[in-house]
């Protein structure tokens, strides 16, 4: 068993983050990763960091945009943190060697993004994600901070108490995809969960084949709530193939989307009238799907981007990267014909319930970054802004966990505050995720010591991997693709109850298929087919708490489109959706 | 896979005999498990021929390893056809095999949009991020290997712990003795110097340059490509000012750095972000020149 006082799981750039402040707070810290840091996700990221740096512009201001970008669900609290320490954060990072683009004067340099009231957002060319990433790393490694990378944590380490709020949490297990050695990390101060997005739950997304949401169904597992899981925010232009995105450049430099009847549909139908193109990420998504759903897509697919127009020079000058993406990623000249784009699923906005420190209803367990709910964006996420919140609630649980005071959290968690329980009648039996693998002892000994819970959970992990090894059974790549067909075909851009309701049966009985899964590659030494499979019942968990909180949403807010309520509740509070307790 | 039954057998009566009760259910599960199994090969076996027959796939032929299980252990070359799709990338193909006919081919991946770096391979001899290469371009069969000069784990799976020791040993992190004196005031670096350091910093860490470098192959202590363009990226920020330079070039001077470099060129052929990196190398070599110049 290796020893921590903070275990952060996940190396991108919220757990970079936590693990740089909790070290600097004196604590002893790693970090665990099935990737190592520099393959996170976070390196993807394009268009840059909002942060109120200049006289002319406040954090007042940044807050007001991204509450109202948040169609007032975001919570004030986490809202003003990340507002307020934007600033310094981004500093800090140039400090650190951040290669930022520059004004004349050799200031970070920043640029308008929709919804900002000023020109905030700071960025480094059109791979912000990956300098920011890379930046971080470097200052892990400047300090030795120990990394298990290609580790994957299976389930969390938590006490067994009836009530989830009296839970502790003390540690990981983790599984060592070069050694297949399990082993617990245990965490006598805290566990941070920093493990990203959650878009392979959808089967066209911008994230990576790495987001498979395993924080989010380890956290939900061992009974904490998720917090607005139906928004979900789809990116209108991304390729047909893969997924990989189509910046929004393009059309901010005059691209154009076209039917297959070569209709400039977002005015020609009606979507648009006066920003086409330029429309928000959700109306634009709307319009393309309904072209595709009305028999006016491509292959019945997708829709043309078209910036031919815009003449070779102009597109080498501004848009190169797109150039290459087009050619390296769907073997398309965008020079010379029109590039097929699709909406994909791109940011969830929801996740691991936590306050403005980070902490979620679970003691010692700590959630920052895409996977957690502080909450800073509501039911729609402001561009610029899933950056900041990697860094700011990055660093502010890394401080909390490594016992830096931060005063008293003015947001609740679980089921204290105003929570009451939903009045939803789900159609089926739903939310049976079973006890977590690696729930301490069996029969109720409460009491159990650290050390005793976390070996307990490795057990438990470890039967679990001889299980899945030696026996036969289906296979994960067929479960994970019917997960993600459902997912797409009912909880997508357009969502209406009865589909919604035919996914939670479908999941349901995936999840039934699951039972007989079994890993046929019997090797130990990097073994995708095990990863893979573990990482599937996390698809499915997410999945399924995604499209019961879809349904239960019975209004039209932000991301989120509901076929049979087109109209916002005035009510402006942001509910979550709590786990079933555990049999 | 028809080795495997038999011990399933036999662990699941173990399994039965401790939980009495429950072993009708256990044995109807065992079975549809074996079910599930037998539909699965089969499956995989008329995807394979009909992919085999039909003259829109793609041959791809796949480097196997694996120390630990026999039959594996001598590497061989398994053979997929996999159905062509317009704008298929090398790392679509191996998806699509490892998804359909064998789920133990394994392969590093993650964003598939090359910024990740984890997926650089050896394709049909030469070093390229599967994720951003093109089947269309390619001649057939394809040819997928591991990265030359690195030791193989397992299938497609390289140790990268070289390249990392590589990459820390630079000391690849911002130094500087000049900070601005307010809090929230960023230092300042002109747009020429910003310039001048871009490319270096798109480095993705895939490994493909060090894997084509003949200096690199034959000399394991030399830095490498990725590790000098990496002190390059800090040795020409004007950010950390002139006192830490000089430092940055006495590590690149070491025997085992940037001399070492013949100028063969290939590190800049292989490299998928399109890095200058035997420009960067040439020109550190000049300035540790000009540096020494000064001392003497």
């Amino acid at each position: 068993m290796y020893e921590h006082d903070v275990v952060v799981v996940g190396a991108g750039g919220a757990g970079l983050r936590a693990a740089i402040a909790a070290q600097e707070a004196g604590a002893d810290v790693a970090m665990v990763s099935k990737l190592h840091p520099v393959r996170s996700h976070t390196g993807a990221a394009e268009g840059g960091i909002n942060a109120a740096l200049r006289d002319a512009d406040s954090w007042e201001d940044h807050a007001y945009d991204t509450m109202k970008g948040s169609d007032y669900l975001g919570d004030a609290p986490a809202v003003e943190a990340l507002c307020r320490e934007s600033p310094e954060e981004v500093i800090r990072l140039e400090h650190w060697g951040m290669p930022f683009s520059r004004e004349d004067d050799g200031r970070v340099s920043q640029r308008p993004f929709g919804g900002l009231s000023f020109p905030r957002t700071t960025y480094a060319g059109a791979e912000t994600g990956h300098q920011m990433l890379h930046t971080m790393y470097e200052q892990v490694v400047k300090r030795g901070i120990t990394v298990y990378d290609e580790w994957h944590v299976m389930d969390l380490a938590v006490t067994d108490e009836d009530d989830p709020a009296e839970r502790t949490c003390h540690g990981v297990v983790g599984y060592d995809i070069q050694s297949g050695e399990v082993s617990g990390f245990r965490a006598n101060n805290g566990v941070i969960l920093a493990t990203g997005g959650m878009g392979q739950v959808f089967d066209h997304t911008t994230n990576a084949v790495a987001n498979t949401g395993d924080g989010v169904a380890m956290a939900y597992r061992a009974g904490v709530p998720m917090e607005d899981m139906e928004f979900i925010q789809f990116h209108p232009t991304t390729l047909p193939s893969t997924g990989v995105l189509i910046s929004e450049g393009v059309r901010g430099e005059g691209g154009i989307l076209y039917n297959e009847d070569g209709e400039r549909f977002l005015f020609e139908r009606g979507y648009a009238n006066n920003d086409g193109e330029l429309a928000s990420r959700d109306v634009v998504s709307r319009a393309e799907l309904t072209e595709v759903n009305e028999g006016r897509g491509i292959e019945d697919e997708y829709v043309h981007l078209d910036m031919r127009h815009l003449g070779e020079e102009r597109i080498l000058d501004r848009l190169e990267n797109i150039l290459h993406l087009a050619e390296d990623f769907e073997g398309a000249d965008g020079l010379t014909e029109p590039m097929p784009v699709k909406p994909g699923q791109h940011y969830a906005m929801g996740g691991i319930e936590t306050n403005e420190h980070g902490e979620t209803a679970i003691g010692g367990l700590y959630a920052a970054g895409e996977c957690a709910c502080a909450s800073v964006h509501g039911a729609n996420r402001l561009g610029g802004n899933a950056l900041p919140e990697l860094i700011v609630f990055g660093k502010r649980a890394g401080r909390h966990a490594a016992g830096e005071e931060l005063g008293e959290a003015k947001i609740e968690t679980g089921r204290s505050g105003d929570w009451q329980p939903a009045d939803y009648e789900f159609g089926i039996e739903v939310g049976e995720t079973g006890r977590p693998d690696t729930a301490a002892a069996d029969g109720g000994a409460v009491a159990a010591d650290a050390e005793s819970v976390v070996g307990a959970a490795a057990d438990r992990a470890q039967e679990r991997v001889e299980e899945l090894l030696s026996r036969d059974g289906r296979n994960h790549a067929e479960i994970r693709s019917k997960v993600q067909e459902t997912m797409t075909a009912n909880v997508n851009v357009f969502r209406e109850e009865g589909r919604l309701e035919k996914t939670l049966a479908d999941l349901r009985e995936t999840r039934e298929a699951y039972k007989d899964i079994a890993v046929s590659d019997p090797s130990r030494t990097f073994n995708t087919d095990l990863i893979h499979t573990i990482e599937t019942r996390n698809i499915l968990d997410v999945a399924e708490a995604l499209t019961m909180g879809a349904l239960a949403r019975e209004e039209f807010r932000g991301a989120h489109w509901r076929k049979e309520h087109q109209e916002r509740r005035g009510c402006a509070r942001a509910w979550h959706l709590a786990p079933r307790p555990l049999p | 896979m028809s080795t495997q039954i038999p011990k399933q057998t036999e662990e699941s009566t173990e399994t039965d005999a401790k939980t009495e009760p429950a072993s009708k259910g256990d044995e109807r599960r065992a079975e549809k498990r074996r079910r599930a199994a037998e539909r699965r090969e089969q499956r995989q076996e008329e995807a394979a021929e009909k992919a085999a027959d039909d003259e829109s796939t793609v041959e791809l032929k796949v480097f196997r390893y694996d120390p630990q299980i026999e039959g594996k252990q001598e590497p061989r070359f398994d053979t997929f056809h996999v159905p062509f799709t317009k704008g298929m990338t090398v790392l679509d193909a191996l998806m699509y095999a490892r998804d359909t006919y064998d789920s133990s081919l394994t392969f590093r991946h993650s964003c598939r949009q090359a910024v990740c770096g984890s997926d650089a391979m050896f394709v049909n001899g030469g070093q390229k991020l599967a994720c951003k290469t093109q089947i269309a371009e390619l001649d057939e069969p394809v040819r997928v290997e591991p990265l030359p000069h690195a030791e193989g784990r397992k299938d497609l799976v390289v140790d990268m712990e070289h390249f990392y020791d590589q990459m820390e040993a630079v000391e690849p992190y911002f130094q500087t003795n000049e900070f601005p004196d307010g809090e929230l005031e960023e230092q300042r670096q002109d747009r020429e110097n910003r310039e001048k350091i871009k490319m270096s910093t798109r480095c993705i860490w895939c490994g493909a340059c060090m894997s084509s470098c003949n200096i690199a192959a034959g000399d394991n202590e030399y830095l490498g490509p990725a590790a000098i363009n990496k002190a390059y990226r800090f040795a020409m920020d004007d950010r950390e000012g002139e006192e830490i330079k000089q430092k940055r070039l006495e590590i690149i001077e070491q025997e085992h750095g940037v001399w070492r470099c013949q100028t063969q060129f290939s590190c800049t052929e292989v490299c998928p972000k399109d890095i200058p990196l035997t420009e960067h190398i040439q020109e550190l070599k000049r300035e540790a020149v000009k540096n020494n110049l000064k001392f003497w």
